[in-house]
């Protein structure tokens, strides 16, 4: 399975979740934005959103300071 | 022809120079500027001019000052400043920097939401002075904000920001410029914001820390209705501060973006 993470191409051998996903890439699941095919995800919907083929993702973690 | 003189249009001979307009009208005028720019020598006035003339030293009328406050924007840009109406998610470092410079450019309304008080370490970087430690953010805020530019309406929450209260405090602004310090609220909130406004904008901050290079700090738009101004990694942690240049840096980017999206409907 081919995703398309921040502009990049990653190949996922196996089928993943959102949460999974950003378990894999150590991201803060409190801190981060996810954004599947321009749709904003809601942070209660990480455990159960699978993530499909072709996926465009754009995930952005924030950190502390303002 | 027709030109505005202080905005109010009047009628003028074709031909006529700046110095005699200014002879006729206000004779004490030591400022003049036309179509935004300052005017030095004499020139002849074209219809649809702007020209503003300013005695310095001279206290205007509460009308008159809005009209003088904005004589060197770029013409044609105020009205739709003035229709805007923006919130502020946090009054510190961010915050105060962005709705003094929305103030100063005259935006219309901002809603702004802080939980917190004046403290001598927010001094380092936030607007603030010594007089307001132990006020209320929101408070101290809105009264530099009268002191700048009394035309702005300034609507005040003095409470923390939770997922049950945005509507309230942010349900009727155009844009929100999100201005909290820490990553977990900044998330928070912008989740929240966009999952449920889809129709407006949201304009973030990540990576301001410290005193690394004032260029890395640049302006993205991650999403349609979704801008993050930052670095992307400078946190604030040990070793590593916040301090009034890079925060106001960004701050500023903040602040233009929101600027950019009420003119344009778009930023860069």
């Amino acid at each position: 399975m081919e995703l398309i993470i921040n502009g990049e191409a990653h190949e996922y051998l196996k089928p993943l979740t959102v949460q999974e996903l950003l378990q894999q890439l150590n991201l803060n699941a409190e801190r981060v934005i996810v954004e599947i095919n321009r749709t904003i995800l809601s942070p209660t919907g990480h455990n159960e959103t699978e993530l499909k083929q072709g996926d465009t993702i754009e995930l952005v973690q924030f950190v502390g300071g303002g | 022809m027709q030109i505005y003189l202080n905005e109010t249009p009047i009628k003028v001979k074709k031909h006529t120079c700046l110095f005699e307009l200014r002879k006729q009208y206000k004779e004490n005028a030591d400022l003049l500027i036309v179509n935004g720019y300052p005017a030095n020598t004499d020139q002849e006035i074209n219809n649809g001019d702007h020209v503003i003339m300013i005695q310095r030293g001279e206290q205007p009328s509460a009308e008159e000052l809005e009209i003088l406050m904005m004589a060197r924007h770029t013409p044609g840009v105020h009205e739709k400043i003035k229709r805007g109406c923006v919130g502020i998610a946090g009054a510190g470092g961010l915050g105060s920097h962005v709705a003094i410079a929305l103030a100063r450019v005259g935006i219309g309304q901002l809603n702004i939401a802080d939980f917190d008080v004046v403290e001598p370490s927010n001094l380092n970087r936030q607007q603030y002075f010594i007089d307001q430690i132990g006020m209320p953010k929101v408070i101290a805020l809105q009264n530099n904000l009268r002191r700048i530019n009394p035309g702005t309406k300034v609507n005040i929450f003095n409470q923390k920001v939770v997922p049950g209260n945005i509507a309230e405090f942010f349900g009727e602004v155009d844009i929100l410029v999100e201005a909290f310090d820490a990553a977990e609220q900044k998330a928070m909130l912008t989740n929240y914001f966009l999952c449920n406004f889809p129709d407006k904008f949201l304009v973030a901050a990540s990576g301001i820390a410290g005193y690394e290079a004032s260029n890395t700090i640049r302006t993205s738009r991650i999403s349609e209705r979704f801008y993050l101004c930052g670095d992307g990694v400078s946190a604030a942690e040990p070793g590593r501060g916040l301090m009034a240049p890079r925060v106001g840096i960004a701050a500023h980017h903040q602040a233009n973006t929101v600027l950019q999206l009420l003119l344009n409907r778009s930023a860069e």
